[in-house]
C-alpha cells in the first residue's frame, strides 16, 4: 500500500501541475479572445484593411483558437516563447537574463524577511499584550496601508535624497561583484522587505499564538518544563507548518511586489519588462510573463501544501 | 503533628471579564475556601460548571488558566507556601510533587511526540530517574491500568489511541514521576458510560497501588463517591458543604446537596401500552453519502402516541441518525417511517406542511439551535406565523401562553439567546417545538449539555408538558438515568441496529442480552462500594466463562 | 448605546473626511483639475496650499479630484466584487453539490494567478477605460469576497438553527436573508472595508505603472507617477498622495477591526 503522504503529496502535485494548464488556458483566453484585436492595436486605428489581414495571417489570427492554444503551449514547453511584436525580439532570450535579475532581488528580500519576520513574530507573542507588541503591530500596519511604489518614493526621499544613504536607482550590470549588486538593489530589498515583512509577521504571530494556546502546551507548563523547552520541544514542532505555509504565500506575495519595486527603481527585471510591454500592447511578451508569473505563484503554493502535509504527524503516523 | 500534604486557607481567585462596550471588571471565581488533604487520601470536589472546581485544583500546582489570578489565601504543599515560590522552585513542583490529568486528553498531549516521550518528559527533566528506569516505569503503570500491548503503546502518536485509552496514558503521564499529588480534572466526563467505568477502576488501583494523594474534580457526585474518601460541594466559587463519602452521600446536610443526591430520581410510572403508534419506523437502512457500510441496519420501532420511546446508546451508535432519517435529513436506503398514519417520504423536500409541523425537533446545544439574531418573540413567534398564520397581537399573546407553559414568564419576549441561561435556553427551544403544536417532538441529547439540577428541571417540564398536550417524545440520550426518568419504551442500539427493545419495565429487567447488561452495570449509581461491586462481579464472570 | 472607542472615531472621523472631500470636490477644490496656474513645482505657499505640481497645476486640487476618481473606482470596484462574490458565495453555501464545485473550483483557478498579473494581462489588450477598470478590479476581486463569504456561509449553514428552519419547511430565501445574513454580515462588512483599501491600493498601482486611470484625468497613483521625478531634486509633490492613501486605508482598517471585535463580541468571545 501506498503510504497516504506519498498519495496526498502526489495529488497536490498534479492539482499544481492541472492549475498551470488551466492557468495557461486562462491567460491565451484572456489575451486573445476578448474583444481586443492585437493586430488592430499593433497597427492602430488607422490602418488599411489589407495591413491588418496581412498582420493577423502573419500572427496566425485566422486559425480557430484551439489550434493557437496548442501551437503556443507546445512550444512554450518547449522554451519557444515567441518574438515580441514590438522588436521582433526572442522572448525566451530577453526574458533569462531579466528572470535572473528578479530572482535576485527577491531571494536578497526573502532572505532578509523570512528570518525578521520570524523573529518579530516570536518577540509579539513573548510580550503579546504589551508594548513590543503594541509597537511592531502598529509599524507593521502602517507598512501594510500603504502600497509597494509608495513605500518607495518615501524611502527613496528619506535615504537617498535627504540622507544621500544609498542609490535611487537600482542599476546592474553582468560586470559588477556581488558587493556591487547587493548595495545597486538595497534601495528595492529594502522596501520588499518592508512590504512583506508586515504580512508575514502578522500572520506568523498568529500562527504561534493559535499553537501556544492548545492544551497540550498548557500540558507541558503544568509538567514545570522550562519555558524554552516548552517552546522548542512543544510549541515548535506543532509550529512549523503553519509558519512556513505564512512564509510560503509571502514569497508568492512577494513575487508580485516585484513588478511595482522594478519600476519604481527602474531594475531591468521581469516586472518591468512587464509593464513596458503591456503598454506597448505586445500580447506574446505579456502572456509569455504571466506564464512565469503564475508558474512560479503556483509553484511556491503547491510548496506550501506539500509542506504542511509532510509536518503534519496525523498524516505521517496513520493509523 | 504531621502537616497535611495540601493545605489552603481563605483561598481567593479572581479574573478580569472583558463585557462589551464596557470597562474591563473583576470577577471573583473562588471566594474564601478552605481545604486541607492528608497524604495518601483523595478530596473530591463537586459542583457545577462555574463553581471554581478546577480553579481551585490547579490552584494547587499555583497555575491560574487564562487571565485567572490567585489574589488571596495561603496555599502550604507540605508545609511550604507555594504562593511565595519563585518560578524555579514552581517548576521544581510542577510535574514533579503535583502532577495533572486533564478533561480532553485528546487535546493535552502534543499531537507531534510519541506517547512514550511524553510520559516519561518530567522524570527525566526533574532528574528524577534515568530513561531506561522511567521507560520500565511507564511500561508498569501502562500495565496497571489495563492499557493492551503496554510494552509498545508508548511508541503510538496521540491520534493512533482511542480516548479512553489516552485517558489512561494520561493517568500513567501523571503517576510516572511518583508524584505526592494528582489532580484529576473531569477525567472520565468526555468518555462513554463503558468506558468511563474501565478507566475509573483503573484510576481506582493506580491511586490506592502508588499510595498517592489525589484531588478529583468532577460534576458528577455518583463517580465521585466512587473514588474519593472526602467530598467538598461547590457553589459559585464558595464551599456549600465538606464531609466525608458516607455522609455526604447519605445524609448530607445543605439543601443543595440533598439536592445533587437525589438528582436522576425522577421516577416516572410507565404509561399503559393502549394507545395507537404514532410512530413506526420499519426496517430502516440507512448510510452516509459516499461511505460503504450501514449506520443504520434493519431499525424497526414503534412508538405509542403521548408516550415516550428513550432511544439509548453509546456514541457510534446510530441514535443520531435514526432521527435524522426520521425527519427527512437523511433518506433511508431501505425500510419505511410511518407517522400519523401517512408513509413519510425519505427526503426533506418532499413532505408535507403537516408533516413537518407535526414533527418538531430539539436540539442538544440549545446555543446552535437558536439563531443568536432573533429575540425570543421571533424564535417561537416563527412556527406560529409559519404554518398557523398568526401575526401581531394574536402571535404576541400566542407566545407569551407558551412561555408560561415553559415557565419562564413575562419579560422575556424582546430577549436574545445570549442574554439567557442554559435552561432558559433549552426550555425556550421545547416551547418553539410546542409552538407548532406536533404530534411527536424528537429530543436529540437535550438535557446532556445540562447541570444536573437544571436537567432535572427540564426534564420535569417535558413530563408535565406530555401530560397537557398529549405529545410523544422520541428521546435520544446516552444516559440511562434520564431513560429512567422519562421513557415509556427503550429501544437499546449498538453499532447501527437495535439489540433490545420493549417496555421500560422489559427493557430494564434481567435476563439481558451481553450489550444491556454491560450498560446498565457502567451507569455509576450514587451509593458507596458500587464501583468495586461491579469490577468483582465482572472479573468473576470472565472467570466462570 | 455602545461606546465607540477612539481608535475606531478617528478612524470614522477620517474616512468621512475623504468621502465628503469625494463627493463635493467640485465644489471645495480652489483651482480647476486641469488648469495650469503657475511654474512647475511652485513650494507650500497661502496660494497654493500644497504647491504646484510638475507642469503648473495647484497641487491641493489635483489631489481632491484625484481623490474623487480613486475613491469614485475603488469603491464602484467594491460594490461589484461584493455584490458579485457575495451572492455567489451564499448561493454556493446553501445550493451545496455541482453547484458550490464549479463555482469554488472557478474561483480556485482564477486565484492561482496573482491579480496584478491577470490586470495586466487583461489590461493589454483591453482599451483602459474606467468601465473597464472597474469591471476588471472587481470581477478580480470578486474571487476573494466568494471565498470568505462561501465560508462564513457554510459555517452557519452547519448550525443547528438553519437545520431547525429547514425541518420548520422554510424556503431558501427565507434561509439565506432571514437566517444565514444577519449572522453574516459583521464580518461581510468589516471584509469590505479591507477590500475597498485593497481597491485604493490597486488602483493607484494600476495608475501608477500608466495602464489605469488615464490622463488628464487625476488620481492618486496618476499624481505620484507625474510627479515622480521631482523625488531625486528633493520635492515632495510625489509623496502628498502617499499621505493621502496612508491615512485613509488606515482609517478604514480601524472602522472594520471595530466593525469586527463588535461582531466577536456579540458571539460571547472576548471583546476588548
Amino acid at each position: 500500500m501506498v503510504h497516504p503522504v506519498i498519495k496526498l503529496v502526489a495529488q497536490r502535485l498534479a492539482l499544481g501541475l492541472l492549475l498551470l494548464l488551466a492557468a495557461s488556458v486562462l491567460i491565451f483566453v484572456g489575451t486573445q479572445i476578448l474583444p481586443g484585436d492585437v493586430a488592430q492595436s499593433i497597427l492602430g486605428q488607422s490602418a488599411t484593411p489589407e495591413s491588418l489581414a496581412n498582420l493577423r495571417a502573419e500572427l496566425g489570427l485566422n486559425d480557430p483558437p484551439v489550434t493557437r492554444y496548442f501551437n503556443w503551449l507546445l512550444a512554450a514547453m518547449q522554451g519557444d516563447l515567441g518574438t515580441a511584436l514590438t522588436n521582433g525580439q526572442d522572448i525566451a532570450q530577453a526574458m533569462g537574463k531579466r528572470l535572473g535579475n528578479t530572482l535576485f532581488l527577491a531571494a536578497t528580500a526573502a532572505v532578509i524577511a523570512v528570518p525578521l519576520a520570524i523573529l518579530l513574530g516570536l518577540i509579539a507573542v513573548r510580550y503579546q499584550g504589551r508594548w513590543p507588541d503594541k509597537v511592531i503591530s502598529t509599524v507593521t500596519l502602517a507598512t501594510v496601508s500603504v502600497p509597494e511604489f509608495l513605500l518607495g518614493y518615501i524611502l527613496v526621499y528619506l535615504l537617498s535624497v535627504k540622507l544621500r544613504l544609498f542609490p535611487s536607482l537600482a542599476t546592474i550590470y553582468d560586470t559588477m561583484s556581488l558587493g556591487e549588486k547587493l548595495y545597486a538593489i538595497s534601495m528595492p530589498t529594502l522596501v520588499l522587505v518592508l512590504v512583506v515583512l508586515g504580512h508575514m509577521m502578522r500572520m506568523t504571530r498568529a500562527a504561534i499564538l493559535n499553537v501556544m494556546q492548545s492544551a497540550y502546551v498548557e500540558t507541558a507548563e503544568l509538567k514545570g518544563l522550562r519555558p524554552f523547552t516548552i517552546i522548542a520541544r512543544h510549541a515548535f514542532p506543532n509550529a512549523i507548518a503553519p509558519v512556513v505555509n505564512v512564509v510560503m504565500l509571502n514569497l508568492a506575495y512577494l513575487v508580485v511586489g516585484v513588478v511595482v519595486v522594478e519600476v519604481v527603481f527602474v531594475y531591468p527585471g521581469m516586472g518591468q519588462y512587464l509593464v513596458d510591454h503591456v503598454s506597448k500592447r505586445d500580447v506574446p511578451v505579456v502572456q509569455a510573463c504571466g506564464l512565469v508569473f503564475a508558474a512560479v505563484y503556483i509553484g511556491l503554493n503547491i510548496l506550501a501544501d506539500v509542506i504542511s502535509i509532510l509536518a503534519n504527524p496525523r498524516l505521517r503516523h496513520p493509523k | 503533628m504531621v502537616e497535611p500534604l495540601l493545605d489552603i486557607k481563605g483561598l481567593k481567585i479572581e479574573a478580569t471579564s472583558y463585557p462589551p462596550g464596557e470597562a474591563p471588571r473583576n470577577v471573583t471565581i473562588v471566594d474564601g475556601v478552605s481545604l486541607t488533604l492528608e497524604q495518601g487520601c483523595v478530596l473530591g470536589l463537586i459542583g457545577e460548571s462555574g463553581a471554581g472546581k478546577s480553579t481551585i485544583g490547579l490552584s494547587a500546582m499555583c497555575y491560574g488558566r487564562g487571565g485567572v489570578r490567585i489574589t488571596g489565601g495561603v496555599i502550604k504543599l507540605a508545609g511550604r507556601d507555594i504562593r511565595e515560590a519563585s518560578a524555579l522552585g514552581l517548576r521544581g513542583l510542577r510535574g514533579h510533587e503535583v502532577t495533572y490529568v486533564a478533561q480532553s486528553a485528546a487535546a493535552a498531549f502534543n499531537p507531534a511526540k510519541k506517547l512514550m516521550e511524553q510520559v516519561i518528559e518530567t522524570s527525566l527533566t526533574h532528574g528524577l530517574m534515568t530513561k531506561a528506569e522511567a521507560e520500565a516505569r511507564a511500561v508498569v503503570l501502562f500495565g496497571k491500568l489495563g492499557l493492551p500491548n503496554p510494552e509498545t503503546i508508548g511508541n503510538r502518536y496521540p491520534h493512533q489511541v482511542s480516548g479512553g485509552q489516552l485517558q489512561r496514558v494520561m493517568t500513567a503521564m501523571a503517576l510516572c514521576p511518583k508524584p505526592d499529588l494528582v489532580i484529576f480534572d473531569e477525567p472520565t466526563t468526555a468518555l462513554d458510560v463503558t468506558t468511563q467505568i474501565e478507566v475509573l477502576a483503573a484510576i481506582k488501583e493506580a491511586i490506592r497501588d502508588t499510595g498517592v494523594a489525589a484531588l478529583y474534580i468532577t460534576h458528577d457526585l455518583a463517580v465521585v463517591a466512587q473514588v474519593s474518601d472526602h467530598i467538598m460541594v461547590l457553589r459559585g466559587g464558595k464551599m456549600v458543604e465538606y464531609g466525608t463519602v458516607q455522609q455526604i452521600i447519605e445524609e448530607p446536610r445543605e439543601e443543595y446537596t440533598r439536592a445533587l443526591v437525589s438528582v436522576r430520581s425522577i421516577d416516572h410510572a410507565e404509561k399503559a401500552d393502549g394507545s395507537a403508534a404514532v410512530l413506526s419506523v420499519k426496517g430502516i437502512t440507512a448510510r452516509y453519502r459516499g461511505t460503504r457500510f450501514d449506520v443504520l441496519s434493519d431499525v424497526t420501532v414503534d412508538l405509542p402516541a403521548g408516550q415516550t420511546l428513550a432511544v439509548v446508546g453509546e456514541s457510534g451508535s446510530g441514535k443520531s441518525t435514526l432521527a435524522r432519517v426520521i425527519t427527512g435529513l437523511l433518506p433511508p436506503s431501505g425500510g419505511e417511517v410511518v407517522f400519523a398514519g401517512r408513509t413519510l417520504s425519505g427526503a426533506l423536500a418532499q413532505r408535507s406542511k403537516d408533516d413537518l409541523r407535526e414533527l418538531q425537533m430539539i436540539y442538544q446545544m440549545a446555543d446552535v439551535a437558536m439563531n443568536p439574531r432573533q429575540s425570543v418573540g421571533t424564535i417561537i413567534g416563527r412556527p406560529l406565523e409559519f404554518y398557523f398564520g398568526l401575526r401581531g397581537e394574536a402571535r404576541r399573546k400566542r407566545v407569551q401562553e407558551l412561555l408560561d407553559q415553559i415557565e419562564m414568564g413575562k419579560g422575556f419576549l424582546d430577549r436574545y439567546p445570549a442574554e439567557l441561561s442554559g435552561g432558559q435556553k433549552q426550555r425556550v427551544c421545547i416551547a418553539r417545538a410546542l409552538a407548532a403544536k406536533p404530534k411527536l417532538i424528537i429530543c436529540d441529547e437535550v438535557t446532556s449539555a445540562l447541570d444536573p439540577l437544571v436537567a432535572d428541571g427540564i426534564l420535569k417540564l417535558l413530563l408535565n408538558l406530555q401530560a397537557q398536550e398529549g405529545v410523544a417524545y422520541l428521546f435520544i440520550t446516552h444516559d440511562l438515568a434520564t431513560v429512567r426518568a422519562i421513557a415509556d419504551r427503550i429501544a437499546v442500539m449498538y453499532r447501527g441496529r437495535v439489540v433490545r427493545y420493549g417496555t421500560k419495565t422489559e427493557v430494564l429487567s434481567p435476563p439481558f442480552d451481553d450489550y444491556t447488561d454491560l450498560l446498565l452495570s457502567s451507569v455509576p449509581e450514587m451509593k458507596l462500594g458500587w464501583l468495586e461491586n461491579v469490577i468483582a462481579t465482572r472479573k468473576m464472570e470472565s472467570a466462570g466463562n | 448605546m455602545m461606546r465607540i472607542p477612539l481608535a475606531a472615531m478617528i478612524g470614522l472621523f477620517f474616512t468621512a473626511l475623504y468621502f465628503l472631500g469625494a463627493i463635493f470636490a467640485g465644489w471645495i477644490a480652489p483651482y480647476g483639475m486641469a488648469e495650469i496656474v503657475g511654474d512647475s513645482w511652485e513650494p507650500w505657499s497661502a496660494t497654493h496650499l500644497l504647491g504646484t505640481d510638475s507642469i503648473g497645476r495647484d497641487l491641493l486640487s489635483r489631489m481632491i479630484f484625484g481623490g474623487q476618481t480613486t475613491i469614485f473606482v475603488a469603491a464602484a470596484a467594491t460594490v461589484l466584487s461584493f455584490t458579485l462574490g457575495s451572492s455567489l458565495g451564499f448561493l454556493a453555501a446553501v445550493r451545496g453539490g455541482w453547484v458550490d464545485q464549479l463555482l469554488s473550483r472557478g474561483v480556485d483557478l482564477v486565484m492561482s494567478i496573482p491579480s496584478l498579473i491577470s490586470a495586466l494581462v487583461v489590461l493589454s489588450v483591453m482599451p483602459v477605460t474606467l468601465p473597464i477598470l472597474i469591471l476588471v478590479m472587481g470581477l478580480l476581486d470578486a474571487t476573494r469576497v466568494f471565498r470568505l463569504s462561501r465560508a462564513v456561509a457554510v459555517d452557519i449553514t452547519v448550525m443547528d438553527y438553519v437545520e431547525a428552519a429547514r425541518l420548520r419547511g422554510e424556503r431558501q430565501l427565507w434561509i439565506i436573508f432571514r437566517e444565514i445574513l444577519p449572522n453574516a454580515l459583521s464580518p461581510l462588512i468589516a471584509e469590505m472595508g479591507l477590500r475597498f483599501i485593497f481597491m485604493v491600493l490597486f488602483i493607484s498601482t494600476l495608475s501608477f505603472l500608466g495602464l489605469g486611470i488615464q490622463p488628464p484625468l487625476a488620481d492618486w497613483g496618476g499624481i505620484v507617477k507625474e510627479n515622480k521625478e521631482g523625488i531625486v531634486y528633493g520635492i515632495p509633490a510625489a509623496l502628498i498622495p502617499a499621505f493621502a492613501i496612508a491615512t485613509l486605508a488606515i482609517s478604514v482598517n480601524l472602522v472594520a477591526d471595530w466593525v469586527l471585535t463588535r461582531t466577536t463580541s456579540l458571539k460571547g468571545g472576548r471583546g476588548g
